[in-house]
């Protein structure tokens, strides 16, 4: 290694070392700059709360056995959600690759659900299903299967005739075609959906908990709203980003694995 | 003489589309005798492709009758680009056919790494075509088609993706692949220079819709590399024969 070499490595490394403590300061600032208004009172901390009474909520919350209790209501639906969104969506997207004129048939009606605010549903599935964690589930499965369905045809649909004609000229299958192209191929984009699908899952069910619940985090915030308690609003709010971070991270982490040996 | 591996007689093929019908053969006469290398050429959107797609069986000929000597004859297909997968190493894409026909055995797999090795690639085994240059991914696209041990192969203008170099040089090589290996082969091309170094008779093509129009017998010895075909004082009139037949 010579000399430029080691200074160009030691520069990216400064580089980035420069920007994790720049976003670590960008929370530092958002928190501190938050509590110091509530402190000085720029602004009325009954309205906007402020981080030490965030944390003194959660606190409370967690010395009344709540805590765990709301995450984790919202945790289940969120990931079973999810799970199921993603899954479905993913099955239906295979099920129109496969057959060309279901597909043709079905289009104009996808793309009018995937433009369809979903959670527009939300009175309708209460009565149909119900005002309780069922609802609230299907809400999250509704937000996130389309969207699923959508962008992983998409990716299906991006192997071009011209690759299925070759393993048509070696004598492949069309269960072949999709087993080792089809698929493969649109690997990425089946890791795009997940990554889309994880936000959507939380949006369909902290609706979902607005409307009918009685427990987890969107229960929480819509109480809060009513009483004025905007800690417990606040507190929900900034549990919800974790996570939601957490479980974005997990996706990222699934895609390492799925993709690393092609690297 | 012998009798021909595979013979068309009268075939007709068109297209169609909802705006219109493109007939891309018509009474389409020929006949391939095994172990020789033929070329078709003919002017442009002629349907040179379309002859082979027909001869593979992925267009169905909608007059006349593709007939085969013996019926289980293995084809294979060679397309103008590679269509490497590029998730798969060169091995991997190199046992794709075999692994698609369910005939990966021991035997077949070492013959396959035993072409890589013969052709130059061995130490190319585990790498990933985006990895290798354009020559290189065609030849790994050809020992794809020839580790299914085809006894015809069917070359659609296999080079025509490639800079004039490696072109030539590849077109040398395969060559020497496909006389080495005793296959059977058609070479559907543009260029009338590479139908003539490489085939021992070449079949011009009318304009759609197309037949055969002329056979000209090119006469080279086999010992003859293409490149070397290319210097030898009969290249020319042949060369100019083929010109002059072509459609323009």
């Amino acid at each position: 290694m010579n000399r430029e070499y080691a200074l160009y490595l030691k520069r990216q490394k400064r580089a980035r070392i420069g920007i994790q403590i720049a976003r670590i300061g960008v929370l530092i600032a958002f928190f501190g700059l938050w509590e110091l208004g509530a402190v000085f009172g720029w602004f009325d901390p009954f309205i906007l709360s402020s981080p030490s009474r965030v944390w003194a909520t959660i606190a409370r919350l967690y010395a009344s056995h709540e805590l765990w209790m709301h995450i984790g209501t919202t945790l289940f639906e969120t990931v079973l959600g999810f799970l199921l969104g993603t899954a479905l969506g993913a099955a239906l997207a295979v099920v129109l690759w496969w057959l060309p004129a279901v597909n043709r048939v079905l289009d104009p009606y996808l793309v009018v659900l995937n433009a369809l605010p979903k959670i527009a549903l939300g009175p309708v599935l209460i009565v149909w299903i119900g005002a309780g964690m069922e609802s609230i589930v299907v809400m999250g499965v509704l937000v996130s299967l389309v969207v699923t369905t959508v962008t992983v045809l998409n990716g299906f649909l991006t192997t071009t005739d011209e690759k299925q004609l070759l393993m048509k000229t070696l004598g492949a299958t069309k269960l072949q075609i999709f087993w080792k192209v089809v698929l493969p191929a649109g690997l990425k984009d089946l890791i795009a959906a997940l990554k889309i699908s994880v936000g959507m899952s939380w949006v369909g069910v902290i609706v979902g908990e607005y409307l009918v619940s009685k427990a987890g985090l969107g229960y929480l915030i819509v109480y809060g709203g009513q009483v004025f308690k905007l800690d417990l609003v606040m507190a929900s709010v900034v549990i919800l980003c974790v996570l939601a971070a957490l479980m974005y991270e997990a996706v990222a982490l699934l895609e390492k694995g799925l993709t690393r040996k092609k690297a | 003489m012998h009798t021909p591996i595979l013979s068309l007689s009268e075939v007709s093929f068109s297209y169609f589309t909802e705006t219109e019908q493109t007939p891309a053969v018509s009474h389409l006469n020929l006949s391939i005798l095994p172990g020789e290398f033929a070329a078709i050429v003919g002017p442009s959107g002629c349907g040179k492709t379309s002859v082979l797609s027909l001869i593979m069986g992925l267009l169905r000929p909608q007059a006349g009758t593709i007939t085969f000597a013996d019926p289980n004859l293995r084809i294979g297909y060679m397309l103008q680009r590679d269509h490497l997968l590029e998730w798969r190493t060169v091995e991997k894409n190199v046992l794709l056919g075999l692994e698609v026909q369910h005939r990966k055995t021991e035997r077949t797999r070492a013959n396959a790494l035993r072409l890589l090795d013969a052709y130059g690639l061995g130490a190319f085994k585990a790498y990933y075509p985006q990895q290798l240059s354009g020559g290189m991914r065609q030849k790994v696209a050809l020992i794809r088609t020839l580790a299914l041990e085809p006894d015809l192969l069917l070359l659609d203008e296999p080079f025509s993706a490639l800079d004039y170099q490696t072109r030539l040089q590849l077109s040398d090589e395969v060559y020497r692949i496909i006389r080495e290996q005793k296959k059977t082969a058609i070479l559907v091309t543009h260029d009338i220079s590479e139908a003539v170094s490489m085939a021992d008779r070449v079949l011009v093509f009318s304009k759609r819709p197309s037949h055969v129009k002329t056979v000209i017998e090119t006469g080279f010895s086999a010992a003859l590399s293409p490149l070397e075909r290319r210097h030898v004082p009969e290249f020319l009139p042949l060369y100019d024969r083929v010109w002059k037949e072509i459609d323009r």
